[in-house]
C-alpha cells in the first residue's frame, strides 16, 4: 500500500488530481435511497415474523387447550382444585394440575439450590478475586458446560447421579427428582455465573476504589458494594435460570419418572410439566382424544408461568437498574 | 511503633471528639482561627517522607527517584502535565496502586514511623489513616447516610446514635450536612456533582484519616463546586494533613501551602507555594505555571 505513495509529489501536484477526483465522483443516490428502503424493509420483516411466530403459538396453545375443557370429563375445577393427574386411566381419569406443577416446583428448588449458589460464587470469584489468567482458563471451560447437549445430562443424571444418591441412601427411586434435579442445576450453573459475572464487571472500578480508599478488604468491597450494586442483574440472572429450569426437558423425561404426584420427597418420582408432554407427544396416546388435548392445557400453564416470571424479571430489572454515567 | 502516630480518633475517644465538634460547630470561627494561628506558630513537621521512591507500571517507568517532604497540617499541591507520575505519586501514599497488579515500587516511603512499602504493612488500617477522595466523585449506590456510615460501619462498633451523630458531624465538617439534613435515606446519586464530591469527602473524615488524598477533586465539577471544595480544604486543614493533586495551577497557587511541580516522573521543584509562583528556581517550572506547555 505505501509502495504505492509516490513521496516525491509537491501538493500543488496533488491538489489539481484531488479536485479532480471530488468533482468526478458522486455517490449514486437513487440506488442508496433503494438500497436504504430495502434494508428498512428487511428489518420490518425480521421484527414483525418473530411477532407473527409468537403469536400463532400462543394462539394454537389457547385454541387447544379451549377444546381440552369442552371435553365432559374435564372441569375447571377438577384441573385446578384435585390433586390426582391420572389422564391415562381409563375409568378414573383426573386431571389435577397441580400434581404435575408441585413436580416441576420440586426439580426447579433443588436444581435453584444447586445453580444460585455455585453460579454467584463462582461468578464473584471470577469477576473480583480471580487473576486474569485464571479467569481465561475457567470461563472457556465453563463455556463448555453450557455447551453439552440436555440429553447427555440426562443419561448422566440417570447413570451416575442417581446410583450415587442410592449409595447414600437406599430409599432414592431409580427415577427420582433429586437426580433430575441436581442435573438441572448443573445445566444451568453456567447461565447463572456467565449473566452474574456480566453484571458484577459493568459495575464501574470506582466504586470498588472507593470501597478500598476507605479501608475495606476484598470481601467488604464485594459483599457490601458490588454485589448490591449489580443485584439487578443478578436477580434477573437468577428469573433466567429459574425459566430455564422450569422449562428444561430432556432431563427431567428421562430421570425424574413419569409419576405425577404430590410430594416432597424428593427420592420419589415426580413427574413435571415438560415431563408429561414428552410422554405425550412421545405417542404413548392415540392422536385427539382427551389425553392429547390435554398437553396443550399443561403447555399453556408452563407458558403462563413462565410468562409471568419473564415479566417479574424486566420489572426488577428496571426498578433497580442502577445507572452510571 | 505504630502508636506513635496514631494519635487521632480510635473507638470511644473519637465520638467524644465527634459530639465535642457537633456542639461547638455553630461557634463564631475565630477560635478555629486560634487553633490555625497556634498550628502555625509550632514548627511543622513532616508526616510523609519519601526517599528515592520509583515506580513501575509493568516494565514502564512511571515514577523516577523522588525524595520529598509533606508537613504536618499543611496542604500540598502536586501539579504537572498529564501523564507526569503526580497521581501514582498520590496512589503510593495509601497503597491504592495496590489495585493494579503490574505496579511496584522502590525506594522508601514513610508515614511517621510507618514503611508504606514494606511487605508487613496492613492496607486496611493505613486506607484508614490516609483517606483519598477521587477526581470523579464515586458515591456507592446507596443512601446519603449509609454512604457515609460505611467506612465506621467496616471498622468499628457502634451503638445507632453514635453512628448518627458521627455521620452528622462528617457532613457538618464537609459542608454538606445543610443541603442533605432533611434527605439523609435519598439515593447518594440523587445529589448534584459539587454535593456528591463533599458526601465523598464526609465519607472519607468519617473514619478518622490524619491525611487526605485529592486526586484532582474538582476537575469534574463546576467552578460554584469548585470553590465550595476550596473553602472545604482550607477549614480541614487544622485537623488534617491534605495532598491535593491538581491540573488547575490557579487552584494550586490559591489554596496550598506547599506545591511540588512534577515533570515526566521526576519531581523538578518543591517550595512554599509562594515561591514556586512567584519565583521558581526551575526554568521548566516557570515555562508550565506561565502556560507555556502542558
Amino acid at each position: 500500500m505505501n509502495s504505492a505513495v509516490n513521496r516525491d509529489r509537491t501538493l500543488p501536484q496533488l491538489e489539481q488530481q484531488v479536485q479532480t477526483l471530488l468533482a468526478r465522483e458522486r455517490r449514486n443516490l437513487s440506488w442508496v435511497r433503494f438500497r436504504e428502503r430495502g434494508i428498512f424493509l428487511c428489518l420490518v420483516g425480521c421484527g414483525l415474523f418473530s411477532l407473527l411466530v409468537t403469536g400463532s403459538i400462543i394462539f394454537v396453545l389457547a385454541s387447544e387447550t379451549a377444546k381440552f375443557f369442552q371435553f365432559s370429563e374435564v372441569t375447571l375445577s377438577n384441573f385446578f382444585l384435585s390433586t390426582q393427574w391420572t389422564p391415562l386411566l381409563g375409568n378414573t381419569k383426573s386431571f389435577g394440575i397441580w400434581s404435575l406443577i408441585s413436580g416441576t416446583f420440586m426439580v426447579t428448588a433443588i436444581a435453584m439450590l444447586v445453580a444460585l449458589p455455585l453460579g454467584l460464587i463462582t461468578a464473584v470469584y471470577l469477576s473480583e478475586y480471580a487473576p486474569r489468567r485464571v479467569r481465561s482458563t475457567l470461563k472457556p471451560i465453563l463455556e463448555i458446560l453450557a455447551g453439552i447437549p440436555t440429553v447427555v445430562y440426562g443419561f448422566f443424571a440417570l447413570m451416575t447421579i442417581t446410583p450415587l444418591l442410592q449409595w447414600c441412601y437406599s430409599g432414592f427411586n431409580v427415577y427420582n427428582a433429586m437426580s433430575a434435579g441436581i442435573a438441572v442445576g448443573i445445566l444451568c450453573f453456567p447461565t447463572v455465573c456467565s449473566l452474574a459475572e456480566d453484571a458484577l464487571r459493568a459495575v464501574p472500578t470506582s466504586l470498588r476504589d472507593g470501597a478500598f480508599g476507605l479501608g475495606g478488604t476484598r470481601f467488604d468491597a464485594t459483599v457490601k458494594v458490588i454485589i448490591p450494586a449489580a443485584l439487578s442483574g443478578i436477580i434477573s440472572a437468577f428469573l433466567l435460570a429459574i425459566t430455564r429450569a422450569i422449562g428444561e426437558t430432556m432431563i427431567v423425561a428421562l430421570a425424574a419418572g413419569s409419576r405425577a404426584q404430590i410430594t416432597v420427597n424428593p427420592a420419589e418420582e415426580a413427574q413435571t410439566m415438560t415431563g408429561y408432554m414428552v410422554q405425550i407427544a412421545g405417542g404413548d396416546v392415540s392422536n385427539f382424544g382427551i389425553e392429547y388435548y390435554s398437553m396443550y392445557a399443561v403447555a399453556f400453564t408452563l407458558f403462563a408461568i413462565t410468562l409471568t416470571l419473564t415479566m417479574v424479571g424486566n420489572y426488577i430489572r428496571t426498578k433497580y437498574r442502577e445507572t452510571y454515567d | 511503633m505504630n502508636e506513635t502516630i496514631t494519635e487521632p480518633p480510635r473507638g470511644s475517644d473519637k465520638n467524644n471528639r465527634a459530639t465535642h465538634d457537633l456542639q461547638n460547630a455553630p461557634t463564631e470561627p475565630t477560635s478555629r482561627m486560634d487553633t490555625h494561628e497556634a498550628a502555625q506558630a509550632d514548627v511543622p513537621r513532616s508526616i510523609i517522607e519519601m526517599k528515592n521512591l520509583s515506580s513501575w507500571y509493568g516494565s514502564f517507568q512511571a515514577l523516577n527517584s523522588i525524595s520529598l517532604n509533606v508537613r504536618k497540617n499543611k496542604i500540598t499541591a502536586f501539579i504537572g502535565p498529564s501523564g507526569c507520575g503526580k497521581s501514582t505519586l498520590l496512589r503510593w501514599v495509601n497503597r491504592m496502586n495496590d489495585t493494579i497488579p503490574t505496579a511496584r515500587a522502590t525506594g522508601s516511603l514513610h508515614l511517621g514511623d510507618l514503611d508504606l512499602l514494606g511487605s508487613g504493612t496492613d492496607v486496611v488500617d493505613l486506607r484508614r489513616r490516609v483517606g483519598i477522595v477521587f477526581q470523579k466523585p464515586n458515591p456507592f449506590p446507596k443512601s446519603i447516610f449509609d454512604n457515609v456510615a460505611f467506612g465506621p460501619r467496616l471498622h468499628m462498633k457502634l451503638r445507632r446514635s453514635e453512628l448518627v451523630d458521627l455521620v452528622e458531624w462528617s457532613l457538618r465538617k464537609a459542608a454538606v450536612w445543610d443541603e442533605v439534613k432533611d434527605r439523609l435515606n435519598a439515593p447518594a446519586l440523587g445529589l448534584s456533582g459539587g454535593q456528591q464530591q463533599r458526601l465523598c469527602i464526609a465519607r472519607t473524615i468519617a473514619v478518622g484519616p490524619q491525611v487526605l488524598l485529592m486526586d484532582e477533586p474538582c476537575s469534574a465539577l463546576d467552578p460554584g463546586s469548585t470553590l465550595a471544595i476550596e473553602e472545604l480544604m482550607n477549614e480541614l486543614r487544622d485537623q488534617y494533613t491534605i495532598v491535593i493533586v491538581t491540573h488547575n495551577m490557579q487552584q494550586a497557587s490559591r489554596c496550598s501551602d506547599e506545591t511540588a511541580f512534577f515533570f515526566e516522573g521526576s519531581l523538578i521543584e518543591m517550595n512554599d507555594t509562594k515561591s514556586i509562583f512567584t519565583n521558581p528556581n526551575s526554568q521548566k517550572t516557570e515555562d508550565y505555571i506561565s502556560g507555556r506547555f502542558g
